[in-house]
């Protein structure tokens, strides 16, 4: 009990009495400063443009392979999300940092430079996959990459995320977990159990939803009582910050505010990201649920990719260098579409391996 | 008529405490709310209130006194203008009526209690003389080839064992830590984790909200990561919630990762039916959980077992559930006084040697089927009884071997019947020791209903040895 001064006996006083002063139960929010649009060097910008532009260029590819039957299940493409994740990651610490993310993966995995081939392969169901074919689409792991998935259960990464901050912290190995989730997985209950220990124990963890504005077929409006996500943490004590998706430079400069805070001790921050996903939630949506004006008006004007062109543009980066990047990335994306139907399936030994490490 | 005060129940598996201190004496007044002893536990010291207005007119307890059981008298209190000599027909120490029918409500007391003296020691089987029962007709005493032989044996709770093991492994890896509801500060809310704040500091012994799922997740998340948690849930019921993370999460990783991604979690904490708490606290897991393939699942009945399989669990690198029961906590057994006391997971054991039938079971069961074997054995049926150990993976060559050569088996399970380790040994037997059986394969398990609260109700619905003795005679056609 902070309030209660217990030191002097009170001397009974005529009621009312004025209530003491006390120090605010709830003192003010400590926030960090306002991020700014990160200034990238040209080099940065035509490396951000080339990751955003694989990742559109595989996700395209993977739908195709998807109609063509190639790609089973359940897949989930990122196209029009490309900004959050290369903006965020770019940013991170790849021998300390981790990444973990529902299952709208294959954007994060690429932009932590993992082998399209390998996740390609992995789409196909193939022994070469990145976890040789028996994840698919939303379970990939790269534990040499800090990357631990893809995880198919709407919100579950989020406490486990927590849990590999809590590693973090526990090591003391400098390390900063960035979990990813959606407008959807905002509304699970385990998010916000995992908000309270993260901010109890001052936990080293990037919250990010993406928000697309759509949890399947029901927009935020429809699903959440607070449609400004970023005050989801606020009963926790966890600031958020509201930023532009679409933005991959207001995305960087995001990351490094939420790196300061969080590297500095502070614990959990929260970064909600606008941004908007052209395709169905899956293969089989039939996105009944928006206009075909309203997807093609934000391919129109907020464009991720289209605005770092333009960024470009601006920087005076030749048009050959452009184009350059596009021709190697679709011989990329062809090479691993290629290498993902060739591969063989995996052989029938491995129905039973993996299930235990230590075999039993 | 002066007012009985009898020696509380403490918790609703208490039978017995030491009344530590009086903290009145014979002729005080005391008057509602008045501590007036201090009583303990093995969990805890509790102070002991009044109820009633009155004058101390006999203590009849003195301090100090161990072992006293739950309902004797331990003082009187005289209401106002009342003589304060103390009622005749009161003896000393003498269980009041009205308590005394509940030490059969579970179907651990009486049989466990009287355990190991009428009971074969189910570890210290080298060590211990060999009991009665293993009479005429019979195989020699089951060894436990764990243990090596002259080993020095102690007598250690349950409880004890499983936080000796914890401490142990905590002493031996820093990745290991243990987190939970009240696991710290509190010393555990079954007193299982007691003890280990003070040894490791709160970095490694964590109190966590409650918040399973949540926790749950966090332990899965730090497993991956690297650490090697323990995560402590009050009772099994609670994991209901989590059970996500334990399934979804800790489970299938390994294997949808195409085995990158270890999670070397230990999920642990009480679980089947407790004493009178009603449907949502009494359930047994085991089978939930042995119906995993990704999860080990132990399920232990001695300390000994508890304290290897334990150690086990905690360095193996696969998640493993261990579902203790809290029937069992405050029981002793003989545990093997070694440096590094480890049992293989996946491993029956074999607790009581016998010819004439086999019964298979695991946990409390396991109490309750040497209570069985007991009194059958007085009745000429030697039965060899197997505890399972661990769940998942299933020592199914332990059971078929036995069968061989008993020819009938009885599974006894204190847990429903449907969709049972009970069901699984069936099947186990019909489809790998057909040729051997004489007798259909019987299960005794609790009755297919949720558990009751009312004490005549859950006395029926759960296993007990004259359900063992039926069904035993039953297949061996007596």
């Amino acid at each position: 009990m902070a309030r209660a001064a217990t030191s002097k006996p009170a001397a009974p006083k005529p009621a009312p009495a004025k209530p003491p002063p006390r120090k605010s139960a709830t003192p003010a929010l400590a926030r960090p400063a306002e991020p700014t649009r990160y200034k990238a060097s040209k080099d940065q910008l035509l490396e951000f443009y080339r990751q955003m532009l694989l990742i559109r260029r595989f996700e395209e590819k993977a739908g195709q392979l998807y109609g063509l039957g190639l790609i089973g299940g359940f897949c989930h493409l990122y196209i029009g999300q490309e900004a959050v994740a290369v903006g965020l990651q770019s940013a991170l610490d790849g021998d300390k940092d981790s990444v973990i993310t529902g299952y709208r993966d294959h954007g994060h995995m690429l932009a932590y430079g993992l082998d399209p081939k390998t996740i390609m392969a992995e789409l196909t169901g193939r022994a070469a996959g990145i976890a040789r074919g028996k994840g698919g689409s939303m379970h990939m792991f790269s534990v040499e990459h800090r990357f631990y998935g893809g995880h198919g259960i709407v919100g579950a990464q989020v406490p486990l995320g927590t849990g590999l901050a809590f590693a973090h912290k526990y090591r003391k190995d400098g390390g900063v977990c960035l979990a990813y989730f959606g407008d959807g997985a905002a509304n699970q209950g385990q998010v916000y159990e995992a908000f309270n220990m993260a901010s109890l124990w001052k936990l080293p963890i990037i919250y990010v939803i993406e928000n697309n504005h759509y949890a399947m077929g029901t927009s935020v409006h429809r699903s959440s009582a607070e449609d400004q996500l970023c005050r989801r943490g606020n009963s926790f004590r966890i600031p958020g910050l509201q930023i532009d998706g679409m933005d991959v430079l207001a995305v960087r400069g995001a990351a490094e505010v939420a790196l300061e805070w969080v590297r500095g001790g502070k614990g959990p921050i929260l970064l909600e990201f606008k941004t908007y996903r052209y395709r169905g939630h899956s293969m089989s949506d039939p996105a009944k649920y928006r206009s075909r004006e309203e997807v093609q008006s934000v391919r129109d004007k907020s464009d991720p990719i289209e605005a770092v062109k333009r960024e470009l543009e601006k920087a005076e980066v030749s048009e050959e260098a452009m184009k350059a990047t596009d021709k190697e990335i679709k011989s990329i994306v062809a090479e691993a579409a290629d290498f993902a139907e060739q591969s063989p399936e995996p052989d029938p030994a491995e129905l039973y391996t993996d299930i235990l490490v230590e075999g039993r | 008529m002066p007012i009985e005060l009898k020696m509380p129940a403490l918790s609703p598996t208490m039978e017995e405490g030491t009344l530590a201190k009086w903290l009145v004496k014979e002729g005080d007044a005391v008057s509602s709310g008045d501590i007036l002893a201090e009583i303990e536990t093995d969990k805890a010291t509790m102070e002991f209130e009044a109820i009633d207005e009155g004058t101390i007119a006999k203590i009849l307890v003195p301090e100090g006194t161990d072992e006293v059981k739950v309902g004797t008298v331990i003082a009187l209190i005289a209401e106002e203008g009342e003589d304060t000599s103390p009622s005749p027909l009161v003896g000393e120490g003498q269980p009041s009526e009205a308590r005394q029918g509940e030490g059969s409500l579970q179907p651990a007391p009486p049989e466990m209690a009287q355990e190991p003296a009428a009971v074969p020691s189910p570890v210290a089987a080298d060590a211990a003389p060999p009991s009665p029962v293993r009479g005429k007709g019979t195989s020699a005493p089951a060894s436990d080839p764990d243990i090596p032989a002259g080993t020095e044996m102690v007598r250690t709770t349950l409880r004890e064992a499983l936080r000796d093991a914890m401490a142990e492994e905590m002493r031996a890896d820093d990745r290991v830590f243990v987190m939970g509801e009240e696991v710290a500060e509190y010393q555990g809310a079954y007193k299982v984790t007691q003890g280990l704040l003070e040894e490791f500091g709160p970095r490694r012994v964590i109190d966590t909200p409650i918040t399973e799922y949540g926790f749950a997740g966090v332990g899965t998340g730090a497993a991956m990561g690297g650490l090697k948690p323990i995560v402590e849930f009050m009772t099994f019921n609670f994991a209901m919630q989590a059970i996500d993370h334990i399934i979804n999460s800790a489970g299938k990783t390994n294997y949808m990762s195409g085995g990158q991604m270890r999670c070397p979690i230990v999920f642990r904490g009480p679980n089947g039916a407790a004493s009178r708490v009603a449907a949502q606290h009494s359930q047994n897991y085991g089978p939930w959980y042995a119906s995993v393939p990704g999860l080990i699942v132990i399920c232990p009945y001695s300390a000994a077992d508890a304290k290897g399989l334990l150690k086990a669990a905690i360095r193996s690198e696969d998640p493993v559930v261990f579902l203790e029961n809290e029937l069992l906590y405050g029981q002793s057994f003989e545990v093997p006084a070694l440096d590094d006391w480890v049992l293989p997971i996946g491993k029956a054991r074999t607790v009581r040697s016998g010819n004439d039938v086999t019964i298979v079971s695991y946990s409390i069961g396991v109490g309750v089927a040497l209570a069985a074997a007991e009194k059958l054995a007085e009745e000429g049926i030697e039965a060899e009884i197997i505890d399972l150990r661990t769940l998942r993976p299933l020592d199914t060559a332990a059971v078929l071997e036995s069968l061989r050569r008993t020819n009938r088996v009885v599974v006894v399970e204190e847990g429903w019947p449907v969709c049972s380790i009970a069901s699984e040994i069936v099947s186990v037997c019909m489809e790998q020791g057909f040729d051997d059986l004489d007798a259909p394969v019987t299960r005794v398990t609790n009755e297919d209903v949720p558990m009751p609260y009312a004490a005549n109700l859950e006395k029926l619905a759960l296993v007990d040895a004259a359900k063992v003795i039926k069904a035993v005679k039953a297949v061996c056609y007596r």
